[in-house]
């Protein structure tokens, strides 16, 4: 415990998540609290790109005198992350010992979801809070979002977790809720007050979250070859399954017939079978034991 | 708690009778009101990220006060802005680092004529290429335009420079180039603001051999130019600008702008001297500080302006041996820097605790308009030249459909370029955004009719600049301020290029859209499919109600999933092997692109 009543040295700390999730509003309330009891402020944030569902950072650094804008990498004091993938993104800059806050919402990314082999998983971060918790010193992980919805507003998920932050720095819980009441709708006083007082009982009695189990496809849906084959005889070229083909991966040839161009993208899907007005296009699954590399192996 | 740091009471010896005037501002805020406070009466610009924030800040003051304006483009700003100093008022145009390409044309002339009232640029770079094309030097130009470039180092420096560069600019006959970075522009500190200076309007100058410049008054001005930057030059020799800070002679540091900052937290204790300008350069004061030190480094972010000017005096400065010519500084980088020069010990790291971070590239927003005029041109299998805004993100999966993008307004005449090389065996298309038009896509469409390219230009009318956070533009029929302007209409400026196929389709109705770009593209000749829909984030936020995806009966085909709209994502059943969808029903606008491109119709509004 430091008690000296002057700190000598910036106090670091980085708020992380997605656009759209209220980085820079919790930036600027902590940025505004520093700053009325007489320290020097400085918070960098990069947008631009922030609307477009990527991420979003704010460094804040305060103290009697605080040159760089931004944070080095292990030298957070501090790391409030709003969604659970950022918090793994930013992680290598808290520093040893320091505070660790995240909510463990999951902000799944379009681009997470775009294996299309049989059973692929999202390509979304695999540890779990519960190994975090593990790991770092000061660890606290929340659904701060599940409790925001339990006081009824959902919006107030960011108060709950400035609720947990105001633990770890020493201003006093009314000049927080002060700085708050002037950041959110005048109707939600009374709630963001309550989610406040919310976040720092939570972290009063934290427990370390559990472990997440996902569902796994069954294993005769993955371990399979798919091979597509085409009667061209049928096929009168009407290039339905060409432009419905999610894969894009087939095309008519010069004699106006249906092939398949690019087996190696052909997922199984079967939209083209069930679309073909000729039932020219057939999909053929085998278990992977009984086949020795024919066809559209995916 | 562990980890608490104690710091209540702390630092309130410092004097709270400015308190008032003192405000956490952003760097563009500060810029702005330094414009403001400088007694500017016009400022203009294009928006452009980082600077954007500026002119939107300029346009919070009264326009009894200040006009400001979009302007068509950067070079159009510069005009303006020139146009205002002509007519003897103190005026700023704004722009990004690539916007002073754009205008760079103008610049290079007006700095022949210099000014009349104070005439001010405003370009803000953008190392590390956070939101740009490129990472280009503002500095270079500075050079080539023989004028002075400002370097504020943070947000207090930023309004008192951007003031200062006014008084410079009538001082020295010369217009003034402000440099900010994304990270002066983005970062909020606490800032003392001033009042605003009354400056009277000037008459015009009537003065035809300075203010016109044909080759008989140009080859009078040029040596002008020589005077004029030597004077600046012995200006920020005694200027307290040009800071020495002095400590340890082992070695010094020559910095400014943001690179200073970092200097300070790494090394607070050594010899630095702070540069106001990187051009022109106080040769004197350089050369009694180099002087007074064992060894010289330049920490300066991008191009070694500084650091080469010191080589062509004959000293030996070293920098970009340690600190990288490329991306952004910052504080780490400059202690390797540092380390590696032996300057300081390398410190010992502790192990922190790390994790793999995921791919979490910007994404179109749910429901964006251009999702479906990419999944179209997917499926016609067009080769698509592209241009700068929103619609770049779909060059990146899943839509993936973009095959070239160079600068704004580029797309045109790349396809045609394309078309005349023989590049036939794909429908070429360019597609560019409402506002990427109207910037530079205007000149280049009549050279393809003109020049008769077989082409298929796509404009994608969002009816707003969408991608630098939601400016209004001629097209949009609103000025900065909110009143209501002309509104440019698309078809009829094609049509009057002599585009005889010109179509305006509902960006929301897939059917359409395939076919219409079906027919463009077959036709001989320049087609322009106008593809028309507001952005769903401004000027309003457009919400639900949410469609909901029908999980018994999803095939998990993945169709909708090649949008890339974010509402969408796999859901935890499984079909077949591959993952089954639903929808974020907080997020989905219910534009029901999906539920037209999904062939098992399961995609069906959520019942009330
Ligand atoms: C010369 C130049 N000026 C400004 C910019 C910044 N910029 C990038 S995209 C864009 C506007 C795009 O607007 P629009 O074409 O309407 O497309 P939208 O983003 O609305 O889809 C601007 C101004 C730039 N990249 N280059
Ligand atoms: S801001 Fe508008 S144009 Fe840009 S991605 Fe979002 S909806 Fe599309
Ligand atoms: S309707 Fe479909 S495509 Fe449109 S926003 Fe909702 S999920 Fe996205």
């Amino acid at each position: 415990m430091n008690d000296k009543s002057k700190i000598e040295k910036p106090v670091n700390v980085l708020i992380v998540g997605v656009g759209g999730q209220g980085v820079i509003m919790v930036s600027k309330v902590l940025a505004l609290l520093c700053q009325t009891h007489g320290f020097e402020v400085k918070q960098s944030e990069v947008h631009g790109m922030a609307k477009r569902g990527g991420g979003v950072f704010s460094h804040i650094r305060f103290g009697p005198k605080v040159w760089s804008p931004t944070i080095p990498k292990g030298k957070a004091d501090i790391l409030l992350a709003l969604e659970w993938a950022e918090a793994m993104r930013w992680l290598d800059h808290l520093k040893p010992g320091g505070t660790f806050i995240a909510d463990t919402q999951r902000i799944v990314p379009p681009f997470a979801c775009r294996n299309r082999k049989r059973g692929a998983e999202r390509n979304y971060s695999r540890e779990t809070p519960a190994e975090i918790i593990d790991k770092v010193k000061n660890g606290y992980a929340l659904d701060a979002e599940g409790m925001a919805m339990t006081l009824g507003n959902r919006r107030v998920a960011n108060t709950i977790l400035l609720g947990v932050l105001s633990t770890a720095l020493d201003f006093s819980p009314e000049s927080w809720q002060a700085v708050i009441e002037k950041f959110v709708p005048p109707h939600t006083i009374e709630t963001n007050a309550q989610a406040f007082q919310e976040g720092r009982s939570w972290t009063a009695n934290a427990v370390k979250p559990l472990p997440v189990v996902s569902e796994a496809p069954s294993a005769e849906s993955i371990d399979i070859t798919t091979e597509l084959t085409i009667n061209t005889v049928w096929c009168k070229g009407c290039d339905i399954c060409v432009k419905m083909c999610p894969e894009r991966c087939l095309a008519l040839n010069e004699d106006q017939e249906a092939v398949l161009i690019h087996p190696d993208k052909c997922t199984g899907c079967r939209i083209c079978e069930w679309l073909c007005p000729d039932y020219a296009i057939k999909l053929h699954k085998r278990p992977n034991s009984q086949t020795e590399g024919t066809g559209a192996g995916v | 708690m562990g980890s608490q740091v104690k710091h209540e009471d702390a630092a309130k010896t410092k004097s709270r009778a400015a308190e008032s005037n003192i405000r956490p501002l952003m760097g563009n805020e500060a810029i702005a009101r330094g414009i403001w406070e400088a007694g500017a009466r016009l400022a203009a610009a294009y928006p452009g990220t980082p600077s954007t924030e500026i002119l939107e800040n300029v346009a919070g003051y009264p326009d009894g006060e200040i006009v400001a304006q979009w302007s068509t483009n950067e070079k159009v700003a510069f005009d303006v802005a020139a146009g205002g100093s002509f007519a003897g008022v103190r005026s700023a145009c704004v722009m990004k680092h690539v916007g002073l390409n754009v205008a760079a044309d103008a610049l290079m002339s007006q700095t022949y004529i210099g000014v009349n009232a104070g005439l001010v640029v405003i370009v803000c770079d953008d190392p590390g290429i956070h939101s740009s094309q490129n990472e280009q030097d503002t500095r270079i130009y500075a050079k080539l335009a023989q004028v002075p470039v400002l370097e504020p180092s943070d947000a207090q420096e930023a309004l008192e420079f951007t003031r200062l560069a006014f008084e410079i600019s009538e001082q020295f006959d010369t217009p003034v180039i402000v440099r900010s970075t994304t990270r002066l522009s983005h970062t909020r500190s606490a800032v003392l603001m001033g009042e605003r200076a009354d400056v009277p309007v000037k008459p015009f100058n009537e003065a035809p051999a300075k203010n016109v410049m044909v080759p008989a008054h140009a080859r009078q001005r040029h040596p002008e130019l020589f005077k004029r930057e030597a004077a600046l030059a012995e200006y920020f020799e005694t200027s307290p600008l040009t800071k020495w800070e002095k400590g340890s002679k082992e070695f010094g540091v020559i910095t400014q702008s943001v690179a200073y900052t970092y200097v300070k937290e790494v090394l607070p204790e050594a010899s630095v001297l702070k540069l106001a300008a990187s051009h022109p350069l106080p040769e004197n004061a350089l050369r009694e500080f180099c002087a007074s030190v064992k060894r010289v480094f330049v920490v300066e972010e991008l191009e070694p302006i500084v650091q080469t000017a010191l080589k062509a005096m004959g000293i030996a400065a070293e920098g970009k041996e340690w600190f990288p010519r490329d991306g952004e500084f910052s504080p780490e980088l400059v202690l390797r820097g540092f380390e590696a020069a032996g300057i300081v010990e390398a410190d010992e790291h502790e192990e922190v605790v790390t994790a793999t971070p995921i791919a979490r590239p910007p994404v179109l927003c749910s429901g964006c308009p251009h999702m479906t005029s990419y999944l179209a041109l997917r499926a016609i299998d067009a080769r698509v030249a592209g241009d700068i805004g929103c619609y770049t993100l779909a060059a990146i999966e899943p839509l993936n459909s973009i095959d070239t993008c160079v600068s704004m307004g580029s797309s045109i005449a790349n396809a045609v370029g394309m078309a005349k090389a023989g590049l036939n065996e794909r429908p070429i298309v360019a597609t560019l955004g409402d506002s990427t038009f109207l910037h530079a896509g205007i000149p280049p469409l009549i050279d393809a009719v003109y020049n008769n390219a077989n082409i298929t230009v796509i404009i994608l009318d969002n009816h707003i600049t969408a991608m630098t956070g939601g400016q209004d533009h001629a097209g949009t029929g609103k000025t900065i301020r909110g009143t209501e302007a002309h509104r440019v209409d698309f078809e009829q400026i094609c049509r009057a290029t002599g585009v005889e196929w010109v179509k305006t389709i509902d960006s929301y109705d897939m059917g359409t859209m395939y076919r219409t770009f079906r027919e463009a593209t077959e036709h001989r000749g320049v087609s322009v499919v106008i593809s028309n829909r507001p952005c769903v984030l401004d000027p309003v936020k457009i919400m639900g109600p949410a469609l909901r995806v029908n999980g018994a009966e999803c095939i998990a085909c993945q169709s909708c999933m090649n949008l890339g709209c974010p509402s969408l994502t796999w859901s935890d059943e499984w079909h077949d092997g591959h993952h089954k969808v639903q929808i974020i029903e907080s997020t989905c606008i219910g534009c029901t692109i999906c539920a037209q491109v999904c062939p098992s119709n399961c995609i069906q509004p959520v019942e009330a």
